[in-house]
């Protein structure tokens, strides 16, 4: 850009304003305000329906927002979406490229709609096919394919045009973890070479690899940050109890009013209790003697996981989680 | 029992949550009540096969009182009303090929001589190209006829002379293979294009289509200009057995022929479209279709002749391209006659081809909203 652009203007890769859609009386968004740099890769994590396609759908211009703002790579949206489009890949969380054409003429079908002069498109696909490891079956099927490889496939073609911002809808949803895996080397790859990536995800350990993260319920933001902060800023502690009948003592903290949530893993009760207690261990023992005696208590960092309980369900409403 | 009694319990849970299903699709709801209402209206109303006040012409070359009784005894019978008249046979055969009317009447010079004798008074000039249209107005072969002043009754065994044109056998394949064209491209086109549209969004592939810079347009000129090769393959089997098998003549030139079924084709291909903006799903898409069908089949002139008809459903029918193109085809394939006579037909399908393009092009925004 050798233009001279207002300060500012093209520091963030999506901004967002209050962006609210609603659908009747259904709000889907709800004034959601996003700054995401370029060149990271963003997550919204979340449960099913707390608005994560929809606020894709948003930023893409496939739906119109109520009210609010929306700029993509210094662009007005939903104004000048078309204009987007050349820059932007979108993976949709259904596979859509056609099962009844082949890997390599889904390929060259989204060669042409993207107006990719056939020699440059024949390259671009060689190179694709090799990278996402597609070259013995480029012969098949889409349909035919498994999860991994269609995912695989999905990404080869929503690249193919070398866009600045990638759009992944809910991407390994249908994929295997070893294949989760390799797909996310796939999307740090990207990222490196200068791909501004924005995935949505309701696995932990795939939001745990984003650099930026918008932890979202019911339409609205509750948190975001780098999963770093996010985990190092909970307004919790953490302790794991030992010991036998965990589903009685379970019942029994819930009660609690200092304890957040408890969840059992295994062996051990996970127990989130409130900032406002310096040491949990000791207020257990003193305060609750009856329901730790011979257990152990051990003090643990937090999780991604324990970040989103305590900002999602009834805990967002103590207010605690919300931060900005 | 009570293994019964369990049965009919799992049975119930299945009926009514199918009901339930179908109460939630609407379009299909609506298909239930309006199958069997269009239908009922259909056959009972506009369906008549008794044909009324076919529109014919006159030459009158006897000048006489006596031939206009003629005309005006002709009007009562209510199966034809003179609506033009013509100074020459030669201008009179013009009209037929041209479809302006479906007979002419020619009262030849020696008419008032043919009064007093036992040949035949005047001459029927037929367009036999729609055989029920044929055969309604051989009915007014032996209508009894006298100018009242007669010496003596004159006994007749036929009082006009029937020159049938374009199909004289009255063989009803001639008559239905070119209308059969219609029908084929109508099914097909709509079903293919509503389907195709319909099909990419049931399978996701749209979302992922109306991310790229693919115009709105573009997706629907491109999924038309596949189906025009597949009707004009249609139309080439149709016609082409229709020769050879039922021996069904092709008058007119084929140019002329390729390009009506071209601007048919175009119109049939944007109905489709226009399904395919309305129905979510394949079914609906299906459904849709057929009800398109059932009118092009009953109210175009396929099977009962569109003069038969009363005025709503003349204006139904109308609106539906097959109309005019069942018009257009039989007049070039048996008339011989030619696009310049077909001008208001042509011209409608052209106008509606660009309308509905234009309107299916604006209702399937690139957006999911």
């Amino acid at each position: 850009m050798t233009e001279q652009l207002p300060a500012g203007a093209q520091e963030w890769a999506i901004e967002t304003r209050g962006m609210t859609r609603r659908f009747g009386d259904f709000v889907a968004v709800d004034q959601l305000d996003l700054r995401i740099p370029h060149k990271t890769i963003y997550g919204f994590l979340g449960p099913n329906g707390c608005g994560k396609s929809t606020s894709m759908r948003l930023i893409t211009g496939l739906l119109t927002p109520s009210a609010g703002s929306i700029r993509v790579l210094g662009m007005e949206i939903p104004e000048q979406t078309e204009l987007l489009r050349r820059r932007l890949g979108y993976m949709t969380q259904k596979f859509s490229l056609y099962d009844d054409l082949t890997v390599l003429e889904n390929l060259r079908f989204m060669a042409q709609i993207y107006n990719i002069d056939s020699r440059r498109a024949k390259q671009l696909i060689e190179s694709q096919l090799g990278r996402y490891q597609l070259d013995e079956r480029k012969g098949r099927l889409a349909g035919t394919l498994s999860g991994g490889q269609r995912q695989r496939l999905a990404l080869a073609a929503a690249t193919l045009h070398q866009p600045e911002l990638l759009i992944l809808d809910e991407p390994t949803s249908a994929v295997d973890p070893e294949n989760r895996r390799d797909f996310w080397e796939k999307l740090f790859d990207l990222c490196d070479s200068g791909t501004t990536i924005l995935v949505s995800t309701h696995y932990m350990d795939e939001a745990e690899r984003c650099h930026g993260l918008a932890i979202m319920e019911s339409g609205a933001k509750r948190a975001d940050g780098s999963p770093a902060q996010l985990m190092r800023e909970l307004g919790a502690k953490v302790v794991e109890v030992d010991g036998e009948n965990l589903r009685l003592l379970k019942q029994q903290l819930g009660e609690l009013p200092e304890v957040v949530s408890t969840a059992q893993q295994g062996t051990h009760l996970r127990v989130l209790v409130t900032d406002t207690i310096d040491d949990p261990e000791t207020w257990l023992r003193t305060a609750h003697p009856e329901l730790v005696t011979n257990r152990q208590i051990r003090a643990v960092r937090p999780s991604l996981e324990d970040v989103f309980v305590h900002c999602t369900g009834n805990n967002a409403a103590k207010g605690e989680g919300t931060r900005q | 029992m009570n293994a019964l009694s369990q049965s009919l319990q799992r049975i119930g849970a299945i009926v009514f949550k199918e009901l339930r299903q179908l109460t939630r699709d609407r379009p299909t709801f609506g298909m239930v009540v309006m199958v069997p209402l269009i239908q009922l209206l259909l056959f009972g109303f506009a369906i008549n096969t008794n044909v009324r006040d076919l529109p014919v012409g006159v030459v009158d070359l006897s000048h006489t009182q006596t031939g206009r009784e003629l005309v005006s005894d002709l009007t009562a019978t209510q199966i034809v009303t003179f609506t033009r008249t013509y100074q020459t046979p030669k201008q009179a055969e013009d009209a037929i090929r041209r479809g302006q009317v479906h007979a002419v009447l020619v009262i030849p010079v020696d008419f008032g001589q043919r009064l007093q004798d036992r040949r035949p008074i005047a001459q029927w000039m037929i367009d036999g190209s729609d055989t029920v249209v044929g055969n309604a107005l051989l009915a007014l072969q032996q209508m009894p006829f006298s100018s009242g002043f007669e010496t003596q009754p004159v006994v007749r065994n036929n009082t006009f002379e029937m020159a049938l044109f374009f199909n004289p056998e009255r063989r009803s394949a001639v008559n239905i293979v070119p209308g059969l064209v219609a029908i084929v491209l109508t099914m097909t086109m709509v079903m293919f294009t509503s389907a195709a549209l319909v099909r990419e969004r049931e399978r996701g592939n749209l979302e992922l289509l109306i991310t790229t810079p693919v115009q709105s347009s573009e997706i629907m000129i491109g999924k038309i200009v596949p189906y025009i090769f597949v009707g004009l393959i249609q139309v080439t089997i149709i016609l082409g057995l229709g020769h050879v098998i039922f021996d069904v003549p092709v008058n007119g030139r084929l140019d002329q022929l390729a390009l009506g079924v071209f601007a048919f084709i175009s119109a049939s291909l944007t109905l489709g479209l226009l399904v395919s903006t309305v129905a979510k799903t394949q079914l609906q898409a299906m459904q849709l279709t057929v009800f398109l069908l059932i009118p092009s089949i009953l109210l175009s002139g396929f099977m009962f002749p569109y003069e038969g008809m009363p005025k709503a459903a003349q204006w139904i029918a109308e609106a539906l391209p097959a109309t005019h193109f069942i018009r257009m085809v039989r007049a070039i394939v048996l008339r011989g006659a030619t696009l310049e006579d077909l001008q208001p037909d042509l011209w409608w399908l052209i106008g509606f081809t660009v309308l509905g393009v234009v309107a299916a092009a604006s209702r399937f925004k690139k957006r999911l909203d």
